[in-house]
Order: C-alpha cells, then structure tokens, then sequence
C-alpha cells in the first residue's frame, strides 16, 4: 500500500479541497473503518511532511504521466483540478464557471503592491502608485481579496492590509511564496547608478558634481551600473 | 468644442504617464533624459488642457517636480544651489526615477498577475461548485426591518380610511390562523408575493390587520421571508424552500404564541 495511492483515492472522493491537517485525521481515523488492516494501523500517524513528499511525489508522476487532471495546491489545501488547455470543453460541459469579472489594470497594480509588500499602509501604496487607490481600494475588499491585517505602529495608527486566501484561490497561488519574482519585489532594491544623465547634451551647462560625470562628450557617456534584468525577468517569468 | 473625437490617451496617474512617454523614446528608465521628459510631461498636461479634460492633482504636482528637476539643470554649475548636506535620498531625480523604477516593477508584477487569473477561469476542479465564490456573497441585501413592514402595512390601511368604511361593526370574519392557512396557499403557487398582493382582496381594516399578524406569524415560525430589493422599495414575500421542513401541524390549529 503506497501512501501516494492511498492519498490519490483520497483526493479523488474528497468533496473539497483539503489540507494537510486534514488529510492527516483521514488517516487517524482510517484504522476504525478497517478491521485488522495493517496499512490502515501502519500510517494512522503519518506525519504532515511525510503526506507533501507524497503528494509532490503524485505530482510529479502526473505531470510526466501528462495527465489532463492533477493535484494542486491552492491556499495551503488540495485538489484535483483539470489543466487548463482542456477548458473548452470542460466549459461546453459544465458551463462558464461563475467568476466575477477580470480585475482592472490599476486593481492588479494595486493588488500586486499589498501582495508582496504586506503588511502595507494605504499611504505606502499609494506613494507607489502616485495616485489615491479609495475606489480600487473599496473594489479590492468587496471582493474579499484584501483585507485589513493590523495597524501600523506609527502616528495615527492607520490600517494595514494584507492579502487575504481567497486572494491565493482567486490567482491559483499555493501560498504567497509562490508570488512570481517575489524575492525581489519584497524588497525595495534599486540601485543607484554610478551616474544619472540628466541633461540635454546640447546644453551649455554641465551636470552637477553630484552625478560624478566624467567631462567626455556626450556620445560617450558611461553606461550607468544598473540592475536592469527585473523588467525582463518578470515579465517572461509568469 | 469641434465635433471630432479625439483620440487621447488618458492615464491613470503621473507615473503612469511618464513610465509610457519613456517607453516611447526606447530607453532604459535609468538612462532616460529627465529634462526631455520633463518636457514631454508638460506638453501632455498643456494638452490636456486645451482639450478641457480635467486634470487630477498629482499630476500638477508631479508636474512641479519635473519643472524643478529641469530648472536646476538648466542652471550652470557654479550657479545650481548645493544644498550643505543634501545627500541622495534627497535627489528629486534619484527619488523619481526610483518611484518609476519601482512602478515599473510591479506593473510587471500585475501582469504576471493577470496572467495567472485568466488560467484560473480554465481550470476546473475535481467537484463543480468549489472555488464559486462569485455566487456565494450577492450584493448584500439590508434585511427588512420591523419598520418596514409596518409602514407597507400603513400605507395599506390608508387605504381604508374612506367613510364608508366607519360602518363596517360587525365582527370579525377572520382569525389569525385562517389568514395564515390562506397565506401559505397563495404562496404555494407561486414562491414570491408582492406585499401589497397579500392584502388584494382584503375589504376592512381589521382583515388587514389580521393578515399582517399572520404574516408576522409565518416570518417567526420560518415559513415566509421578506426581502426588499431596494431601499424603501417594494417589499415581497417569499416561501421559504427546506429540505426538511418543521412546520406546525395543520394551519388550523395553530395558535398565536
């Protein structure tokens, strides 16, 4: 009896997503179902790092099996759930699954900055942004993908926000770890270049010392160190 | 105003706006001309302007950044204001190209994001219904209040303070529990009344009176519920549908509690 098996027909029957703590009473309790089942008693105290080796285990046999369902992991719980290329027909049989509609651009920036940066003030936000967010805002809480998570420990108190785990099933997200480039969003990392060129290189003025350029003409200004690689990086990592 | 449509491009914010007219020149954020830009940006604020579109304030206020960053570069050298201590977080062009660069990243950010939501429409999981939480919160409806039943019922017995109505002494032909059989008849049909079809063949005060205590009645004993679709709207009644149903035997019997 593999522990893998035992956890596919689990998933297979289950009538929700489950989680790890609940996958492990499925088997605190199995032995009372199986009269003098060795397996049954064997695994009744599986450890929740021994279910994840599994289940990654089953992931991986379906993924090379290329199975059309497999297992996911969305908000900490899991599921079988049907790949995506096989949409139009699922949806020709079941219908349109009720979704409420896309988030707009200005949501999604929204989304994106209490995502990787929560906890997060409004304030913060919206210096990241440089517009007010009140509507996204209202938008973002009525849909339950954020939600207020504290206070923050400076004058006046003000709210903080956090994503919230509809947020994660809303994005198929297993947990925020998963957050693409979430390394680096985190934090703010942006180097400052050796020099900034700020000039018309036509002009009679020269830039300030502070920009430490070299006197060289124009055409050869130094290239300034720069941490370019996240624009791209970002964009074909989704 | 000319009759033409004009195409315009209208931006969320500030940023938004500089991040798409560095985007048109094709240069890197961090190389890009803070003097042209600044440049640019007014022109797109003058525009906006002359085509009478309403203009957020932040961009007014970035606006004046960008006019100070490029006023202190026109300045020749030994005339720009070094400020004594002036270190690099108080550049304004560090701090701005920094806010894009930043922006930049999560408007990266928000696209993978996006990327991610439209994947999830086409996965299904393993039982139909999960993962619906678009139909488990409607709009919340404000419950109907006491109040609003007793000003619907008001506005019903208006309509029996007519004259002739003072004659009517004889007693009463309705009790309570006749009223509810009657109720849950009429709603039996039909899931849904308006309230004011409730009192449709009503010709006293008292009928009135005796129906609205037996729809009270009903509401208690979790028979009927009343919902109002908008605020100091139409009220209407519902038969409530459950599966098992602990309802009194025979309406007839019921007494008022």
């Amino acid at each position: 009896m593999e522990l893998k098996y035992i956890l596919e027909a689990v998933l297979f029957s289950a009538q929700k997503p489950m989680s790890l703590k609940e996958l492990r009473d499925v088997f605190a309790t199995a032995p009372e179902h199986a009269e003098a089942d060795e397996a049954a008693r064997g695994l009744k105290k599986v450890k929740e790092g021994e279910l994840t080796a599994a289940l990654e285990q089953l992931v991986k046999e379906h993924e090379d099996a290329q199975r059309s369902y497999r297992l996911a992991c969305v908000a900490g719980s899991w599921q079988f759930v049907t790949q995506p290329e096989y949409a139009p027909w699922l949806k020709a049989l079941v219908g349109h699954r009720l979704r409420p509609p896309r988030l707009s651009q200005p949501a999604l920036e929204t989304l994106a900055i209490i995502a990787y940066r929560q906890p997060i003030m409004r304030a913060e936000i919206e210096q990241v942004r440089g517009v007010t967010i009140d509507g996204v805002m209202q938008t973002l809480v009525e849909r339950g993908l954020v939600e207020q998570v504290g206070r923050a420990e400076v004058v006046g108190r003000p709210m903080t926000y956090g994503t919230t785990s509809l947020f994660l099933e809303y994005f198929g997200l297993r947990s925020l770890e998963d957050l693409p480039v979430a390394d680096e969003l985190r934090r703010i990392v942006v180097q400052k270049p050796e020099s900034l060129v700020t000039t018309e290189p036509g002009l009679a003025t020269v830039a300030p010392e502070q920009l430490a350029l070299p006197s060289e003409p124009p055409s050869a200004e130094p290239k300034p160190e720069k941490t370019k690689a996240p624009k791209q990086d970002s964009a074909t990592k989704a | 105003m000319p009759e033409y449509k004009v195409k315009f491009e209208v931006f969320e914010g500030p940023l938004d706006l500089l991040l798409y007219l560095i985007k048109k020149e094709e240069v890197d954020i961090y190389e890009v001309n803070l003097t042209r830009l600044a440049t640019q940006f007014i022109e797109y604020i003058e525009t906006m302007r002359l085509l009478d579109l309403e203009i957020a304030g932040e961009f007014l206020v970035m606006a004046s950044t960008l006019m100070y960053i490029k006023s202190r570069e026109l300045l020749p050298v030994e005339q720009q204001v070094q400020v004594e201590g002036e270190d690099d977080g108080d550049d304004p062009r560090w701090e701005l190209i920094r806010q894009l660069v930043e922006y930049k990243k999560f408007k990266d950010a928000a696209g993978s994001l996006q990327v991610l939501e439209a994947r999830q429409e086409d996965v299904f999981p393993r039982v139909p219904g999960k993962l619906e939480f678009a139909s488990d919160a409607p709009a919340p409806r404000p419950d109907v209040s006491i109040f609003d039943l007793v000003s619907a019922v008001n506005s019903v017995l208006k309509r029996f303070n007519r004259p002739e109505d003072l004659r009517d002494i004889f007693e009463d032909k309705w009790s309570v529990s006749e009223k509810i059989e009657h109720l849950m008849r009429a709603l039996s049909e039909r899931l849904r009344m308006k309230f004011s079809e409730l009192f449709e063949g009503v010709t006293s005060r008292s009928e009135v009176v005796v129906t609205f205590l037996a729809l009270l009645e009903l509401i208690r004993l979790k028979q009927l519920t009343v919902v109002q679709l908008e605020a100091f709207g139409e009220i209407e009644v519902c038969r409530v549908v459950q599966a098992a149903v602990v309802a009194p035997e025979g309406a007839g019997a019921a007494k008022s509690e």
